[in-house]
């Protein structure tokens, strides 16, 4: 069974079509990236996959369970993270995992906390208030958070925008490792194509809400003749993809 | 049937967690929520003191009815504000996007307002009752075994006013944030909480009669002056708050769901 399965998927605001009519799944145990430039959909497609967002048309089985009718089901067994969603600033890191630990209803929560604590470094900085930490400690705490449920499936949103390389590197060795160990599915959105060639299964492209292009890192380097994802990225963008 | 109980209790209590640990830390914050109910007392606590003075007995009881007056209608208000400013801090801390995305109902989303609620009421309203006992020797407990009920229709009331405002933050985002601070207070004028209902003019009374509190504070005065209990007023408010209970939720999840068709959820700090 696909942990994720979307069937023309589609998101129009009065004026604008946000998503045009997708289609794609996520395999289970897959990393699959969702590239495209600003504007194009990704983050709109992510909101629906998390039940933020109702879609105008189209079906979205998360984990087996269609998130029209049974998301909350979905969402017990998935987690997200974005630097652009904030943790309560005033609370401290060991609180705030205690909260998301609550609402996930996590069994033996000390214990897991302690776990994460130790794969993050964050055993020395859990009484430390959240708005205290620095970007790299927060985006820590952040996947700290999004692992505490040991989800299924991961949603990530630019997981490593704005971090320097070295805690960019610590983070995709976490993500790999938790891959690795649980079998998880991850759906990644992501600027940073050196991470998409690293992580990632396969790649869908969307472009003006739609995906214009799909394969695996190899397979769409050999299609466009180029040797890194930016330049395949660039090329997409600037209107020469060879299609889906 | 047990285990998902379990875990709903789990849910509110994560969001009451929150924001206890907030207060737990935060002094201002604590002392915020007794300021103004207390300043409130002492204002209208001094003013019915003065009126007291020069009318006798008759003064004295009037009296006695602005400072319960004050207290009671403070419960709707802090209620009210209980809710809605315990929403806005999520929207303040831009947290609001991972707490839609775990398995949070709406419904149990609304508990955990309502029980932070409750508890930033009971502790802002407390040091205002010890100042009127202390300073004016007005005992609330002198309404008897009713206050309870009093006090119960008048935070219910509080808690719909608040869901209202909190759907109009769906609908408006925290552009809406104003309207947290004002909307209780502008219905103060219709709920006859210092006056009769026969003191409003002819063509407004319909618009307090509607409302829960000119009952509720009708059967206050009674409680007071005559040392009985108007149960066919307090029948009434229990109706109207149920009534109104009941249209606020449907207004919540009707914008809750409009929120999730427009994107709302999203940007609802912004």
């Amino acid at each position: 069974m696909d942990a994720i399965t979307v069937k023309n998927l589609t998101k129009r605001y009065p004026g604008t079509l946000a998503v045009d009519d997708i289609s794609f799944s996520v395999p289970q145990g897959a990393v699959v990236g969702l590239l495209g430039g600003n504007g194009a959909g990704k983050t709109t497609t992510i909101s629906m996959l998390l039940g933020l967002l109702v879609p105008t048309d189209g079906t979205l089985i998360v984990l087996g369970h269609d998130m029209a009718s049974d998301r909350f089901s979905a969402l017990a067994r998935m987690n997200f993270s974005s630097p652009y969603i904030a943790l309560p600033q005033k609370l401290s890191v060991i609180e705030n995992l205690r909260v998301y630990g609550h609402l996930y209803n996590v069994p033996r929560l000390g214990r897991r906390i302690g776990e994460l604590a130790e794969q993050f470094n964050l055993t020395g900085l859990l009484g430390r208030l959240a708005g205290e930490l620095s970007a790299g400690q927060k985006t820590r705490v952040a996947l700290a958070k999004s692992l505490i449920n040991r989800p299924d499936l991961l949603l990530l949103d630019e997981p490593t925008a704005s971090l320097d390389p070295d805690t960019g590197d610590f983070v995709r060795t976490a993500l790999e490792a938790y891959r690795r160990e649980s079998g998880a599915s991850i759906l990644l959105a992501s600027h940073n194509m050196a991470e998409v060639e690293r992580l990632c299964d396969d790649v869908l492209v969307m472009k003006l809400g739609r995906i214009v292009d799909r394969g695996t890192p190899e397979n769409l380097l050999a299609r466009y003749g180029r040797d890194d994802m930016e330049q395949v990225f660039l090329d997409i963008s600037r209107g020469t993809e060879v299609g889906v | 049937m047990r285990a998902c109980v379990k875990a709903s209790g789990r849910r509110v209590w994560g969001l009451v967690y929150r924001h206890l640990s907030v207060y737990r830390r935060s002094w201002p914050r604590v002392v915020e929520m007794a300021y103004w109910p207390a300043l409130q007392l002492l204002i209208w606590g001094f003013t019915a003191q003065f009126f007291a003075r020069g009318h006798g007995a008759g003064g004295a009881m009037a009296g006695g009815a602005l400072i319960a007056g004050v207290l009671l209608w403070e419960i709707t208000l802090r209620g009210q504000l209980g809710v809605t400013f315990t929403f806005l801090e999520d929207i303040w801390s831009r947290n609001l996007g991972h707490v839609f995305v775990s398995p949070l109902r709406p419904a149990e989303l609304i508990a955990s307002l309502l029980i932070v609620s409750l508890f930033r009421t009971v502790f802002g309203l407390l040091p205002a009752f010890v100042i009127a006992y202390l300073l004016y020797a007005f005992n609330i407990l002198v309404l008897g075994p009713a206050l309870f009920l009093f006090l119960a229709n008048l935070m219910v009331m509080g808690w719909w006013v608040a869901l209202l405002i909190v759907s109009l933050l769906f609908r408006y985002g925290a552009g809406a944030e104003a309207l947290a601070w004002t909307v209780a207070f502008g219905i103060t004028p219709f709920a006859c909480v210092f006056y009769p209902l026969s003191a409003l003019p002819i063509w407004l009374q319909p618009v307090a009669i509607v409302l829960p509190p000119e009952h509720i504070f009708a059967g206050m005065r009674v409680a007071l002056f005559a040392h009985s209990m108007a149960w066919s007023e307090l029948a009434m408010a229990a109706l109207l708050n149920g009534l109104w209970l009941l249209v606020a939720s449907g207004v919540f999840a009707g914008q809750f769901r409009a929120a999730r068709v427009r994107g709302a959820l999203i940007s609802i700090g912004e």
